[in-house]
């Protein structure tokens, strides 16, 4: 409140106060024009932002995910190793599997898919069924992707031909879409011991092994101790982390956002011509005053303080409003766009609307220093002659 | 006495297009402390040009112009803002007022760019215009609210507010009838009274009654410096 009143008693203030009162018309429409602006630049990073957080939203589930395959020259990844990365810590589930390219059969028809060997359970982290259940070790049985199901018209209980082997489809997979540990939609999945007797030439080792970190902050600290643990003497394995896309999502975000409030930031150019243009006007209107002024003792400084405040002051309270009208804005269209407003109460958000209102006020100090400069400048002289 | 305005071979050259302006042409003379001085000439015979390098407002093309000792070709513009801050107090012929700011406003100003504590400046305001003759109720009126003599009343009061050793005014009543410009003149007489120096731009004969001493300027000269 001291500051408050400080300010309220400067006398620069109470000048610029006054003289913006003098033409309210003219003030408004100047202050109407950094509202704009400055609802543009934020509303633009506010929108972004949460398009942003949405999209991450429905992408962040796998972004804990470490994806283990054979280093370029190695052939497959050992049980040696796999117990190497049970060792590490941080890490809630090793999930190994083995892979293969398989024509499934039913009767005539043929989709030409992958085939799986993993632990059913192992399965269950990865995916959810949408019917039956998953398949028992040491069986006959196997689920299928949703694609094969729907392609090949399989329910639970169908036969399907693999390799000359006839497996029984005890449950159907729900629908994955783009998938970057397993792909799972195109897909047959079996136990182990009937992965080798479909496969028996190629051994106990796995294809591929996905790591699920416990602490999704912790990805890039588990693939490190992974990688000095399995590729100190020589690389044998290759690891990928799904939480580059992530990093990916949000860089292209933030340039979208950036793109956004670059639009938006036009507005407030025109703004800052506007206020440029008012203020010159002013300065023009005041010249006999600013004389006036500068025969009675003001300083350079004192002229210049002068109209710089009046700016400030019109860059402050429109800047406001503006700060304002957009967070009242924003959660309307975020609710009927998105219908869960939770996405406005992050901290990005907050940081979207304060960028906006800092560009605002920076945008009137900068439209008023010219105009300011210029009236600092009037020989006191020409000025009082001014008519 | 201490000479407290000095003028030595001053010219002055206005460049007005392509053709020069000779307002002053080498003016020599000097005002002591205490004086009523009363510069006269024809309209064009350079006697505001004159005024104006004594407020500091304006520079000497060539000669020198000191006040209170101080050159003022030879300081700064922040520095000659201070001379004109605290040595000067200017009387306009057209009042000069702010038009947005009250009478007692007007009044403060001077003390505002002083840095005067607004509490302090209101009352010192308050009594300027008293002394200046100003009915209380008139304080809080704008300019447009008051006769030609009350507001010459208000700008006397604000030139005084600084307390200068100098006042200057610049055909003082040249906008007032006879009535009221000899009440303004008697104002000024008795600031001139309390020690003030005080000089005067006028083509009224009548004015220089009131004085010690009268420049007369033609062309840009001094015709006769005397009493």
């Amino acid at each position: 409140m001291k500051v408050i009143e400080s300010f309220r008693n400067n006398m620069y203030t109470q000048l610029a106060e006054r003289n913006l009162k003098r033409q309210k018309v003219r003030t408004i429409l100047a202050a109407i024009g950094i509202i704009i602006g400055v609802m543009a630049i934020s509303s633009m990073g506010v929108l972004g932002n949460t398009l942003k957080l949405s999209v991450e939203d429905s992408f962040g589930d796998i972004g804990d995910r470490l994806i283990i395959y054979p280093a370029a020259g190695e052939d497959s990844i050992t049980e040696r190793q796999v117990g190497k990365i049970e060792r590490i810590h941080g890490i809630e589930q090793i999930i190994p599997f083995r892979i293969t390219g398989e024509a499934i059969e039913l009767r005539d028809e043929v989709y030409y898919g992958i085939a799986y060997g993993i632990d059913a359970d192992k399965l269950s982290h990865l995916i959810d069924l949408e019917d039956g259940r998953f398949f028992k070790s040491g069986s006959t049985e196997c689920v299928v992707g949703h694609r094969v199901a729907s392609e090949l018209k399989l329910k639970t209980g169908s036969k399907v031909e693999v390799d000359g082997s006839r497996l029984r489809v005890v449950g159907i997979l729900k629908e994955q879409g783009m998938g970057f540990d397993i792909s799972a939609d195109g897909s047959i999945f079996t136990s182990f011991d009937m992965y080798e007797k479909l496969y028996p030439e190629e051994g106990d080792d796995f294809d591929q092994v996905v790591v699920i970190v416990e602490d999704i902050n912790q990805v890039d600290v588990v693939k490190d101790d992974i990688d000095e643990s399995l590729n100190r003497k020589e690389k044998t394995v290759e690891i990928f982390a799904t939480n580059i896309i992530n990093e990916e999502i949000d860089t292209a975000f933030r340039s979208i956002s950036l793109f956004l409030m670059g639009i938006g930031s036009i507005s407030l150019l025109v703004a800052g011509v506007s206020i440029l243009n008012v203020m010159l006007m002013s300065t023009m209107e005041r010249t006999r005053e600013i004389g006036i002024m500068k025969a009675v003792g003001a300083s350079r400084n004192d002229v210049l303080k002068m109209f710089l405040y009046e700016a400030l002051f019109l860059g402050i309270i429109a800047s406001a409003a503006g700060g304002i009208l957009t967070v009242g804005g924003s959660l309307g269209l975020i609710y009927l766009i998105t219908n869960d407003i939770s996405y406005f109460f992050s901290l990005t958000t907050i940081l979207y609307i304060c960028a906006g209102v800092v560009f605002g006020i920076a945008t009137s100090l900068i439209g008023g220093l010219y105009p300011a400069w210029k009236a600092s400048m009037m020989e006191p002289m020409a000025a009082l002659r001014y008519e | 006495m201490n000479r407290i305005v000095e003028v030595q071979d001053v010219t002055r050259v206005y460049q007005m297009g392509k053709t020069s302006v000779h307002a002053l042409n080498g003016v020599s003379f000097s005002i002591k402390q205490g004086d009523f001085t009363t510069i006269m000439g024809s309209s064009g015979s350079g006697k505001s040009t004159l005024l104006n390098m004594i407020g500091c407002l304006d520079k000497p093309t060539s000669g020198i112009v000191r006040i209170n000792g101080v050159d003022i070709q030879k300081v700064n513009d922040d520095e000659l803002t201070y001379i004109r801050r605290n040595n000067i107090g200017f009387i306009f012929q057209q009042f000069n007022l702010i038009p947005t700011l009250t009478a007692l406003e007007n009044v403060e100003i001077p003390m505002i760019f002083n840095r005067i504590p607004p509490k302090q400046r209101q009352k010192k305001a308050l009594k300027l215009l008293e002394d200046a003759s100003l009915d209380p109720e008139y304080a809080t009126h704008k300019p447009n609210e008051l006769s030609g003599g009350q507001q010459q009343r208000v700008a006397i009061a604000r030139a005084l507010a600084n307390d200068p050793p100098i006042i200057l005014a610049d055909e003082p009543t040249g906008n007032l009838d006879s009535k009221t410009g000899k009440g303004v003149m008697e104002l000024l007489s008795s600031l001139n009274k309390q020690g003030k120096t005080l000089i005067v731009v006028t083509h009224d004969p009548q004015i220089s009654e009131y004085s010690h001493n009268t420049i007369r300027l033609q062309d840009g000269e001094v015709v006769n410096e005397g009493d």
